[in-house]
């Protein structure tokens, strides 16, 4: 448990679950698209939504999308910053039948990628993803981490963490997941410290990665 | 050791030194930084709690026109020394509504844990060093006792009024700042603890029923019950009394008590004071008010 944020984050009201935990769920749909979002749809379901307005919570998740952190004082113009920016966004709502209060789904496109993610704003400004393109997860974004799409096929694994291990980066938590033997794969990485923007490089260019991501 | 799992594994680790001291050397190992980068860290989180409360405008509305002054009317009042919760108490209060107005209007505050429930914890804080005078490094070692309980809080139940209600939102930042309180004073480990278990339990059952899903009504009032609530049991625990349930139990029973709240009282603004007649009408002026004003 991070005491930082018992204490903390230092945000922009009103909500830490609704305002703060929303921007942090759009930066990191924004790092996981690795590109300028183009198209965004996003679905709210059950307390996000029925609060969503009033929270700033739809201003949030868009200035996530932006670039912009929880304690970003641009964040109640977001919507204005996003035209001005060619962000296309729309806002749907869902009932969240067994899942968490404060859950979204995004889709997004730009640069040529797409994404979906599903995540939850689990309070006090956390999050988990627990869905990316399909794939069942759970992250918090938190410390560190490396999200790698890649082909499920022998060795992969032991490439990623011996890569890692030889640069002295301690892994934390490794989760692998795959939707169908042989299919996609998508390895989910907590790290220790920091990891440098050029691992990011590194891991792209290992045998069956299709896709690294340093969050 | 894990000192989020229980209040007791908390207090065990402490072992004979401060409860601060075992958060602080907890998160510091945990985060891979050094002592003084994770006390510079918590140094800011007063900062901006010290800018916040500064930042209050007395004239200002939040964006539903539903909050606001507030804290002003109320600080007026207690400068006038006729409060009859007495200078301390009265000066808490109104800092307490001073944040949550912040927060209301949209101002950078420091959640803790939540936005919503951002009040308590400044509220004791600020005043008491105006008042009874302590160093700034006293109330940043207030903040990190009051993280590592609220950190068991988090973990054993929730700090989120979607999944538990308000109790787990004022009623965890009014156990926090009991326990802050306590170690300001002076008091022992063990009444910090006391003095969080008697603050959580008497704030049991408070639901999330928010006007218009705003995190204005009753939030703002809310949290200025909330700052009461731990002098309250700052001093029930400093003369010492002893809660007869455990401090762990309580956790345990207010996360029991959350899943049993449906979710018309879990933030959804269906339930409760946003359920009732004004309340409605309230929120559809207020949706009335965001539809006209989308381009």
């Amino acid at each position: 448990m991070d005491i930082f944020e018992l204490i903390g984050p230092v945000m922009v009201g009103p909500s830490s679950s609704h305002t703060a935990g929303a921007a942090r769920i759009g930066a990191v749909a924004r790092r996981l698209l690795s590109a300028e979002p183009e198209w965004a749809e996003l679905c709210l379901m059950g307390s996000f939504a029925a609060t969503g307005p009033g929270h700033g919570t739809d201003r949030a998740l868009v200035a996530g999308l932006l670039g912009m952190e929880p304690d970003d004082l641009r964040i109640p113009s977001s919507f204005q910053l996003a035209r001005e920016r060619g962000l296309d966004f729309h806002f749907t709502t869902r009932e969240a039948v067994g899942l968490h209060p404060n859950t979204v789904e995004l889709r997004l496109s730009g640069g040529g990628r797409e994404l979906s993610l599903r995540a939850q704003s689990i309070g006090g400004g956390r999050i988990q993803v627990t869905e990316i393109n399909g794939l069942e997860l759970c992250f918090s974004a938190e410390k560190p981490s490396i999200i790698i799409s890649n082909e499920d096929r022998p060795g992969t694994v032991a490439l990623v963490s011996g890569l890692l291990g030889s640069l002295s980066i301690n892994i934390a938590t490794f989760h692998v997941n795959r939707d169908s033997r042989g299919g996609r794969a998508i390895m989910v990485i907590e790290c220790d410290s920091p990891i440098p923007p050029q691992v990011q490089d590194q891991l792209q260019a290992l045998p069956g990665v299709l896709r690294a991501i340093v969050i | 050791m894990d000192i989020s799992c229980s209040i007791e594994a908390l207090l065990q680790a402490a072992g004979e030194g401060p409860v601060w001291e075992a958060v602080l050397e907890s998160s510091a190992r945990s985060a891979g930084e050094s002592r003084e980068a994770c006390y510079e860290r918590m140094s800011q989180r007063l900062r901006a709690m010290e800018e916040a409360e500064a930042g209050y405008q007395p004239g200002q509305l939040s964006l539903s026109g539903l909050s606001g002054g507030d804290g002003a009317r109320l600080e007026a009042y207690a400068a006038a020394g006729q409060a009859l919760t007495g200078g301390f108490g009265a000066e808490v209060m109104a800092a307490a509504v001073k944040m949550a107005e912040c927060n209301a209007c949209m101002h950078r505050i420091v959640a803790a844990p939540t936005a919503g429930a951002c009040g308590p914890i400044p509220a004791v804080l600020l005043p008491y060093r105006r008042r009874f005078g302590c160093g700034r490094d006293e109330l940043v070692k207030a903040l990190f006792t009051a993280a590592g309980f609220g950190a068991v809080i988090a973990r054993r139940a929730s700090i989120s009024g979607a999944e538990a209600g308000c109790q787990a939102e004022v009623g965890s930042a009014a156990a926090m700042a009991a326990a802050a309180l306590v170690q300001l004073r002076g008091g022992s480990k063990e009444q910090m603890a006391q003095a969080l278990a008697l603050a959580l339990k008497s704030m049991l059952g408070l639901v999330c029923d928010p006007v218009a899903g705003l995190v204005e009504l009753p939030c703002v009032k809310r949290n200025a019950a909330g700052a009461m609530m731990a002098l309250t049991a700052a001093d029930m625990a400093l003369a010492g009394i002893v809660s007869k349930i455990p401090p762990d139990e309580v956790i345990d029973a207010m996360a029991a008590v959350g899943a049993a709240l449906p979710p018309s009282l879990r933030e959804t603004g269906q339930g409760g004071l946003a359920a009732t007649p004004t309340g409605k009408r309230l929120a559809k002026e207020f949706y009335t008010k965001v539809k006209a004003d989308q381009i």
